[in-house]
């Protein structure tokens, strides 16, 4: 028996686009032996009910990610810039079409 | 903050917990038996029902039966796909199932005797599933929650084409309304069981439900489908096998017979009609597809231009 080959087939994370003009989005993941199965096994998987048009997918220890603990040095820079959205400018209501 | 901080907080906010947080180990261990127990339970599924496609008795059955089936091995995926994201391995997941040291649903450990049972599954177990599963769309682990939101969207077809299964024969002959309601017989009590122990004797449900891992009680969900389940009984025109079973009004609710949980428990133990048929059957599929997974490495592998 496979005994000695426990992770036969390496993870994928598989993107599917729902219709045209949407974003490719992530749909969780699957095994795969390489990259045409993973396309394969993600139709078969994912979009049973015309969920998609197209798929992604990519090796999962390809995937760089920022982590819980860099959430601060990566996103409390931009809490206090706050003139970066439009509300905060103040313009007379008596103005149009802005 | 730190990470115990942030988990707590994250519950009580009613948010979700991701793969990467921290979380007590307590909560991960919980997580991965759950959510394995969950996915062996979809692909142990597909084998009762599997019994019968070759057997469907028209094209349009068998074309039905194939696809619901076909939806249970997906189940069974996302869930080991949500599993992974808590540090689980696929591949040993499926050998603490086939080593019989994971558990799956009682339920599957029952024998699909005629093609009514088929329609009865659709109904009442995967009607079960469903109020069980309904509330884990709104699970604490986010990679759970969304596994079921995509499975509870797939479900609602698979109680449907049962139900009409088996309106369709009970339009027939007399011998088919009798094959509907024997098949009913038999499931009805297995059904009940399926939404776990007596809240009594649930040690694991406070914390569970304190996690918000768990959003209801077995009982509550239990008398749910019941409550559900009468009208549907009715319509159909099959009579449920408990004579204690009577509306309430002062409850509100279907008041029901007491539950053979010896006879659970038993099941749960491995000593159901059909438990160790099933996890040979399991092996077996395990087994007949090693050369094939074997066979796909070592061609990525040298197509990669490593050596096999
Ligand atoms: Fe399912
Ligand atoms: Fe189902």
């Amino acid at each position: 028996m496979s005994d000695d080959i426990k992770h036969e087939w390496p993870l994928f994370e598989v993107f599917v686009r729902a219709k045209r003009g949407l974003n490719h989005v992530h749909v969780g993941s699957l095994r795969a032996a390489d990259h045409e199965m993973a396309l394969h096994h993600a139709r078969d998987l994912y979009t049973r009910r015309n969920e998609g048009v197209s798929i992604w997918v990519v090796r999962s220890d390809d995937v760089v990610s920022s982590g819980p603990d860099d959430k601060d040095a990566f996103f409390a820079p931009s809490g206090d810039k706050v003139y970066r959205h439009p509300t905060y400018y103040s313009i007379p209501d008596s103005v149009p079409h802005i | 903050m730190d990470g115990a901080q942030v988990f707590e907080e994250t519950i009580a906010k009613d948010q979700r917990v991701e793969p990467r947080d921290w979380m007590p180990e307590g909560y991960r261990k919980t997580m991965i038996r759950q959510i394995a127990q969950h996915a062996h339970s979809e692909i142990i599924g597909m084998q009762p029902e599997g019994a019968w496609i070759t057997r469907a008795p028209s094209l349009r059955r068998k074309a039905i039966l194939l696809a619901k089936v076909q939806d249970e091995a997906g189940h069974g995926l996302y869930l080991y796909s949500a599993a992974e994201t808590l540090g689980a391995d696929r591949g040993d997941l499926t050998r603490r199932l086939i080593e019989g040291r994971q558990k799956y649903s009682s339920i599957f450990n029952y024998p699909t005797l005629t093609f009514a049972d088929v329609g009865v599954i659709g109904w009442l177990v995967d009607g079960a599933a469903i109020c069980n599963q309904v509330p884990l769309c709104r699970s604490s682990y986010g990679p759970y929650a969304r596994a079921m939101i995509r499975i509870c969207k797939e479900e609602s077809f698979h109680q449907r084409q049962g139900y009409e299964l088996l309106a369709t024969m009970m339009r027939g002959t007399a011998a088919q309304r009798e094959m509907v309601q024997d098949a009913t017989n038999r499931w009805w009590w297995p059904s009940l069981m399926m939404f776990g122990p007596p809240d009594k004797d649930s040690p694991n449900s406070a914390q569970s439900m304190a996690w918000k891992i768990k959003r209801h009680s077995n009982d509550d969900l239990r008398q749910r489908f019941v409550d559900m389940s009468v009208p549907q009984a009715e319509a159909l025109g099959v009579t449920l096998p408990d004579p204690a079973l009577r509306w309430n009004a002062e409850r509100d609710h279907y008041d029901f017979g007491e539950i053979d949980w010896d006879e659970f428990k038993r099941v749960i133990a491995g000593s159901g009609p059909m438990n160790a048929e099933r996890l040979a059957h399991r092996r077996r599929a395990d087994e007949d597809g090693a050369w094939v997974r074997e066979a796909a490495a070592a061609h990525a592998a040298k197509r990669a231009g490593a050596p096999a």
